[in-house]
């Protein structure tokens, strides 16, 4: 669905994103794991269309869509979340989430009917008339994945949504995001809560300062050495004997 | 509350209306119809920056184009002046295309986009002062010849109820706005432009219609100015007074909301008629109190006019 081919990103003289090539195929829910400023969310945006790449492709559906704005890419059902939540602050949760789906629906009616299912989905529907300003940091990042949702998206990309939330409210978010997946939205998560993205994802990248370091399914990266090393620093893997990695 | 938002419009275009029957006195009703011209241009400024966040501080350019377009196609081309009023509506709004299409393109916002509106009213203003087609400085007459075909009336009530009935028109057309798509995607880009591009919206797009029915809307009210005093220079036209005017009635009235712009503008003039009355011919007066009062809107009614009424009403119902 999604492909990713030799992608590079800089920032004057920093390299972001670094000759990253990944596949995210349709019905997967797919990890993407790094440790701080390893590219990840600059890897978002240049899949979701907010920067274009220095060099490299993104195609969407075997169409090439590296130049495509934002926009065009959501029409064409690439949702995203922002790490750094960015609701509209002045307009109440059902508003929020209308905004999304009016791009599928014109009407207002059909819109706020829309929402108010998706708000269902995502246990929004007690703070439908809450002003988004005053929604919890678990309420906020709720919020982040509704809106996207609303818009019907066919690839949904979530940066941390479980970040900020305590454990019982990380409980109550993977079954949502579970049938999310199953509804048959395919999913590329940033996400460094580890246990979360283990119990998910069925497949994993590594990024490690803009590169891609590894891949594999959940149990194959939990072993392998050079992953706990971006995380641990030089020679952990050899002192954690078979150890976990723990986010 | 669903109620009360169309009760309210409804009321206050019913009352307006009615002020006719009860006086003909030439004053007041020289005081409503100009009020009602700011009400207009500020209803105008209010679907860009009340709805929108693009925050103008020019709207004297398409004021001063609708109303020029309006003047000059009768003077210059003996144009109908219905006809070269619609005119200069359309002017007015391939102004507000090409200004904003200059500014949005290239990423204009915030202080950026309000420094630049500015500018090019200024620029407008030394140009048709300047230049010997628009009349330069001594301006442009509109002749007289009072015939309703020339929108021109005998009496100036038919000429108020012609101005509320665009006002109320506009009225209409905004909370119909706030229902729409349209609507829901502009407020959105004044809440967080990034996260609706994110969800779908073509922000250029957006904002370039805002643009454009917001200059229309805006240079219908300098063409109905014109039409009235049958007169019209450079500093009235573009002059800062005009964007301030403009900006200062939808604040105080509520941006961002439809009737907003239309108290604030009525309230505006209502007490800049008072201190005239009060503190007589001393110059400047005026633009002290729209300080004040600005000072004043901004500390104690965030919402204007309209966000105290609601406050109010919450509160009432406790
Ligand atoms: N717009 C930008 N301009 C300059 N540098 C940037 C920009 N965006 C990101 N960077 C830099 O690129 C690097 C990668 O940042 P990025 O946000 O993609 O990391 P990340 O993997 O998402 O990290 P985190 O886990 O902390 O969210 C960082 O060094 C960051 O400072
Ligand atoms: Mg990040």
């Amino acid at each position: 669905m999604l492909e990713v081919r030799a992608l590079t990103k800089r920032f004057g003289g920093l390299v972001a994103v670094n000759d990253v090539s990944l596949d995210v195929p349709a019905g997967s829910i797919t990890g993407l794991i790094g440790p701080n400023g390893a590219g990840k969310t600059t890897l978002f945006t240049l899949i979701s269309g907010f920067e274009t790449p220095t060099t490299g492709t993104v195609r969407f559906e075997g169409a090439d869509i590296t130049t495509l704005p934002a926009f065009r890419r959501a029409r064409l059902g690439i949702a995203r979340t922002f790490q750094i939540v960015q609701p509209f602050a002045g307009l109440s949760v059902a508003e929020n989430i209308a905004v999304g789906a009016h791009l599928r629906h014109r009407s207002r009616g059909e819109a706020i009917r829309a929402a108010e299912a998706v708000a269902e989905r995502v246990g929004l529907t007690q703070s439908l008339e809450t002003p988004a300003a005053s929604l919890t940091i678990a309420g906020r990042k709720r919020l982040e994945l509704a809106r996207a949702l609303a818009t019907e998206p066919k690839l949904l990309l979530l940066d941390e949504v479980l970040a900020g939330l305590n454990p019982s409210e990380i409980r109550d978010m993977l079954p949502v995001m579970r049938a999310i997946a199953a509804s048959g939205v395919t999913i590329l998560m940033v996400e460094h809560v580890m246990q979360a993205v283990m119990s998910l994802c069925d497949y994993i990248h590594v990024l490690a300062q803009g590169k891609h370091i590894a891949e594999g399914k959940p149990e194959e990266i939990a072993r392998n050495s050079s992953v706990v090393e971006a995380y641990l620093g030089r020679g952990a893997a050899s002192r954690l004997t078979g150890g976990t990695l723990n986010g | 509350m669903i109620a009360l938002r169309t009760l309210c419009p409804l009321l206050v275009v019913a009352g307006l209306a009615l002020i006719p029957a009860f006086t003909s006195a030439n004053t007041t009703l020289n005081f409503l119809v100009f009020a009602l011209i700011v009400a207009l241009s500020a209803q105008g400024w209010n679907i860009l920056a009340g709805y929108g966040g693009q925050f103008s501080f020019g709207h004297a350019a398409f004021f001063g184009l609708g109303a020029y377009g309006t003047a000059l196609a009768q003077a210059r081309f003996g144009i109908n002046p219905w006809v070269a009023f619609a005119a200069g509506i359309g002017l007015a709004a391939l102004a507000g295309t090409v200004i904003g299409y200059l500014s949005f393109r290239a990423g204009l916002r915030g202080s950026y986009f309000t420094l630049v509106t500015l500018a090019f009213a200024e620029v407008f203003r030394i140009l048709f002062n300047a230049a010997s087609f628009t009349g330069g400085a001594a301006g442009v007459l509109v002749k007289l010849d009072v015939r309703p075909e020339n929108f021109q009336f005998a009496s100036r009530s038919v000429f108020y109820w012609v101005v509320l009935g665009i006002v109320a028109l506009v009225l209409l057309l905004t909370m119909r706005l706030e229902r729409s798509r349209f609507g829901a995607w502009l407020i959105a880009i004044r809440e967080n432009e990034a996260a609706a591009k994110a969800l779908g919206v073509d922000v250029l797009m957006v904002k370039l219609q805002a643009i454009a029915l917001s200059a229309a809307i805006t240079g219908a009210a300098g063409g109905l100015y014109v039409q009235y005093f049958l007169y019209l220079d450079a500093n009235i036209g573009f002059g800062p007074w005009i964007s301030v005017e403009t900006l200062m009635a939808a604040i105080i009235g509520g941006a961002g909301t439809a009737l907003g712009p239309v108290l604030g503008a009525l309230a505006l003039h209502g007490l800049g008629q008072l201190t005239k009355g009060i503190a007589g011919g001393t110059p400047g007066i005026d633009l002290v109190l729209f300080g004040a009062l600005l000072i004043l809107a901004v500390a104690f009614m965030r919402d204007g006019i309209i966000g105290r009424l609601r406050r109010l009403l919450v509160w009432g119902r406790r």
